[in-house]
């Protein structure tokens, strides 16, 4: 028997898909952006056509004529990325699905099922993008696919009051989510192996430095990490954020080559210490930045290795934060494995006779280490160095070229040449990189450190003094440091648009906008277990587990759904506002003395109390000549109930 | 099962229904009596939401839980206003106009929405038989109900259980509650058609006039009264003038009719002999006659008219019932 509720008995018209096709175009419109095109156009065509089919009530192409597009689409797949598993090609397929599935959508079930897909594909946009705009554009998507539900549940409504019961629905939706998403148990992930591809596009340091690998990544806009200080932050100058650590080197690429994790031990004391917060963006290596020196690690299970790089105990997939206590410029800590020492000074031997020569001529020249390093710097000083995002390609002989042919590079170049110098003059030295400044929010003071901020620099192994910073870069270049990249770096090259000085208006917006970023990043993206037990134990609830998590969240679902219970009565209760204004006159004429006699009609009794209270009789009257006018005439108007409203509670 | 578990044990089904049928005047649909359960689609949803929890766990995404989780409260929020499509609707039955056996009884139900927002398709189903309506019911306002029931015995049909069920908003969750309110059609026997007896009232005058003789001899206009048949008042005479006159008809006064059951065959039995007796009736009525109905131990007074008719088809109807 045909049940006219049940959705799979009833056929979805033109109008239901054109409702499901706009919210699943509207998902998918970011997946385009970085789907082929051919896929795009493809998928765009099924739901052209299925368009086609609604509005010329034709039957729906037969169940081989799909299978025979899903095949030659998924061979499309399979030929741009040679898999069809791993996340870009199963995205694009479920994209692909999306078309495929109107094509066999006939019913209201159907149908909604295509709105669980919908609602499916809004999260496998959150994989490549988690911003605000993202959630905004999303929220937009999941109102339609909302909307299309409730027009599958009521087809004959028109759509402003199917609309406005979408809007009704998410708002008394709203609280519950906000509860499940503050007190839902969390856990880590991931939960089993995710495809190879999962974090390819995240961008960063890598473990090696050969020339040209700094400058490309400077001309990233994307932010590194953000930091929040507990009182005054660092000055510029002195903002070294260290990160990896490069020792061995064979001729043109720097790496890290195998490291050890020691005990940490902290700095000796003196200089100025800093507190701070530093939210990382995922970079899927193992290393955590820090403000140099670190005087404690952060909790959560880092280490230290021997050459100061702070470890992760796995790589930052998801937004980490942690916080620090860092010592600028500490007392000096004299001492060095010997092992160290033989790799601090290791040089491949056919490379940069020039260099070598030079380094040769200093050593001899000199007293001890520390003017090697001086005379070195003197070198750079005085030596007409450009400071260049666009170096010229060096040769074989790379330290050579940079220092006395091209006389031009990044920092790279000049971290790299003074290493190499100070290996061949005897001195131990490594590479160090990380970045260098970042940018202070006026609004919320919070400095944020971009990808175009990174930096290398050199560390020098001096007796009695242990490893010390020099930054070759700042010797050649001296502007680098106080003024960041943009100013050092000549004007015709082409910064990162928002790094160019000119755009001041357009800075001033963006810092307003970032720190809104900030906070979304910390509060929204970075809920994760380790907040969620903070927040708890803010509430005063220490070592929250899952279970008391789950018993407050049943608790206030269900306090909610009551409120929610009692909300739908309340509204039932709430009589007709012509008939409440009635019997609150009613009420006010029997104070007077004038009762309504159950039996009495509004006119009746209106002409009866006129009479009894000549004084009000024009008031009356003509209430009850507008209540009869409301209650039985062909249409009431909203400013007439106002009006017999307000004549109520004036008399 | 339990379908049949209820059906065998009335008090348990009054208990688990919320009341005890039928029930008399207006039926305020309370909390207590609307159910509601996932429907199939909301079986779906949950699956949904599963993968969308376990894709957010694995991939560590914020906004995928946030997702999820606004749903997760998106199929509360609807569950909520399901069962509030459905409560404190308030339903009273109309009339329902008598009918022949073998044709359709009309039943009306009046749903009174009593709030101030529409409560769209809600489905009322008549339970044994599954005729069944979607209406909507607008703010502040009634929406009317027809449930054609078939009526295959002559007699007095009650309505019995009636389903009113809705899915809206989502379509994720089913609400629904039962109502059996205490309302009757009468069923008149399905009538059959044979030659009417002779005039009764000439027999015992002795006289032998042709049976329906003078019927049609149209022999004047006299003042309509209530009773009167539509079909003998002189609608081109009451075009012409502005009041209503009945034709009258010769012999009409004199011929008094008995349809009297003891002159049908003896072989037929007692609901042959109501099915000819009811055809009897509507033939008279049509011929235009002065007719009475006697029945063993029942006897109505001769006369004419709708109000006459109807009364001798419901004693036919009612008659020699428990």
């Amino acid at each position: 028997m045909m049940h006219p509720l049940a959705p799979e008995e009833r056929q979805a018209g033109g109008a239901d898909l054109a409702w499901l096709i706009a919210s699943l175009a509207l998902v998918m419109a970011p997946h385009a952006m970085r789907a082929p095109w051919w896929l795009t156009l493809l998928t765009l065509c099924l739901y052209g056509w299925r368009m086609y089919f609604a509005l010329n009530r034709e039957p729906l192409p037969s169940r081989w004529l799909v299978l025979g597009v899903a095949t030659v689409a998924m061979l499309g797949v399979w030929v741009e990325f040679r898999t069809l598993f791993g996340r870009q090609p199963g995205i694009l397929l479920l994209m692909l699905f999306s078309g495929l599935k109107l094509l066999e959508t006939r019913t209201h079930r159907d149908g909604a099922m295509a709105a669980f897909l919908g609602y499916f594909l809004v999260i496998t946009n959150f994989l490549y993008t988690q911003t605000i705009l993202t959630a905004a554009a999303m929220c937009a998507a999941l109102f339609l696919l909302t909307a299309t539900l409730v027009r599958f549940a009521s087809p004959q409504r028109p759509a402003r009051a199917n609309l406005r019961t979408t809007a009704l629905l998410l708002v008394h939706a709203a609280p519950a989510a906000l509860a499940l998403f503050l007190l839902f148990p969390r856990v880590q992930g991931p939960m089993w192996g995710l495809p190879q591809d999962a974090y390819t596009a995240m961008t960063g340091l890598s473990d090696t430095m050969s020339p040209g690998a700094l400058s490309s990544l400077a001309l990233s806009d994307s932010i590194a990490f953000r930091a929040e200080f507990n009182g005054p932050s660092p000055p510029q100058p002195a903002r070294y954020w260290r990160g990896p650590v490069l020792w061995d080197f064979d001729g043109r690429t720097w790496s890290i080559g195998p490291s050890l994790l020691v005990d940490f031990v902290p700095p000796r004391g003196g200089g100025v210490s800093y507190r701070y917060e530093i939210v990382l963006e995922p970079h899927n290596r193992h290393w955590l930045f820090a403000l140099e020196t670190a005087a404690r690690l952060p909790e959560q299970g880092a280490r230290m290795s021997y050459d100061g790089q702070i470890v992760a105990s796995s790589p930052v997939r998801t937004r980490m934060r942690y916080e620090l206590v860092s010592v600028i410029a500490p007392e000096p800590q004299p001492n060095e494995a010997a092992g160290a020492l033989r790799r601090a000074l290791r040089l491949p031997e056919d490379f940069n006779p020039r260099a070598r020569a030079l380094a040769a001529q200093w050593r001899a020249g000199s007293d001890d280490d520390a003017e090697v390093v001086a005379r070195a710097l003197t070198f750079l000083r005085g030596g007409g160095y450009l400071y260049t995002l666009e170096p010229p390609l060096l040769g074989e002989h790379s330290v050579d070229e940079f220092l006395f042919s091209a006389k031009a590079g990044f920092c790279e170049h000049f971290a790299s040449a003074f290493v190499f110098v100070m290996r061949a003059a005897g001195v131990p030295a490594r590479v160090v990189t990380g970045y260098q400044g970042g940018e202070l929010n006026p609004v919320d003071n919070i400095i944020t450190v971009r990808q175009s901020d990174a930096h290398a620099w050199a560390e020098v192994l001096l007796p009695g003094r242990g490893w010390v910073r020099i930054d070759p870069t700042a010797a050649a270049v001296p502007g680098r440091l106080e003024s960041g990249m943009a100013r050092a770096v000549p004007q015709a090259e082409a910064l990162p648009l928002l790094m160019r000085p000119q755009l001041e208006w357009l800075r001033g917006m963006r810092d307003r906008w970032e720190a809104v970023a900030h906070k979304w990043n910390v509060w929204v993206l970075g809920y994760n277990p380790e907040r969620q037990r903070d927040l708890m134990s803010s509430f005063g609830m220490r070592d929250a587990d899952w279970r008391s998590l789950t018993a407050m969240l049943f608790a206030f679902l269900g306090v909610m759904t009551l409120g929610l219970l009692a909300w739908s009565l309340k509204r039932l209760a709430r009589p007709d506002p012509v008939q409440q204004a009635w019997r609150a006159f009613c009420h006010k004429l029997a104070v007077r003395g004038v009762e309504r006699a159950p039996s009495e009609g509004p006119r009746d009794y209106a002409a009866r109390a006129a009479r009894a209270l000549p004084t009000a009789r024009r008031n009356i009257l003509r209430i009850g000549a507008l209540y009869i006018a409301l209650r039985y005439g062909a249409q009431a108007t909203q400013s007439a109930v106002t009006r017999l409203r307000k004549l109520v509670r004036e008399f | 099962m339990i379908a049949r578990l209820l059906e065998r044990n009335p008090r348990l089904s009054h208990w688990v229904y919320g009341f005890t049928p039928p029930e008399r005047g207006t039926v305020e649909l309370v909390h207590r009596r609307v159910y509601i359960v996932p429907a199939r689609l909301g079986w779906y949803f949950g699956g949904t939401l599963v993968v969308l929890l376990v894709g957010s766990i694995n991939y560590a995404l914020s906004l995928g839980f946030a997702l999820t989780f606004l749903l997760a409260g998106l199929g509360l929020a609807g569950m909520v206003h399901t069962a509030r499509n459905l409560a404190r609707i308030a339903v009273s039955a109309g009339r329902a106009e008598p009918v022949f056996a073998g044709e359709s009884a009309q039943f009306r139900l009046y749903l009174d929405g009593r709030a101030a927002f529409d409560r769209p398709a809600i489905l009322a189903r008549h339970v044994a038989s599954g005729s069944q309506l979607v209406v909507d019911i607008a703010p502040r306002s009634i929406a009317e109900v027809v449930l054609a029931v078939p009526a295959p015995r002559r007699g007095q049909l009650a309505l019995g259980r009636v389903m009113l069920e809705t899915r809206f908003p989502l379509g994720l969750f089913r609400a629904w509650s039962y109502i059996e309110p205490d309302v009757r059609c009468v069923v008149y026997p399905r009538p059959e058609h044979s030659p009417l007896p002779p005039s009764s009232g000439e027999a015992a005058a002795g006289a032998l006039r042709t049976q329906t003789s003078g019927n049609d001899d149209f022999a004047g206009l006299r003042g309509y009264q209530r009773s009167d048949s539509p079909r003998h008042i002189a609608w081109k005479a009451v075009a012409r003038s502005e009041n209503m006159l009945t034709k009258q008809f010769t012999g009409e006064a004199a011929a008094e009719l008995w349809l009297d059951e003891r002159l049908l065959p003896a072989a037929l039995g007692l609901e042959q002999r109501l099915s000819r007796l009811a055809g009897w009736v509507l033939a008279a009525e049509q011929a235009g006659a002065h007719y009475g109905l006697r029945l063993p131990a029942l006897e109505i007074a001769p006369g004419r008219g709708d109000a006459h008719r109807a009364a001798c088809l419901q004693t036919l109807a009612l008659y020699a019932l428990p």
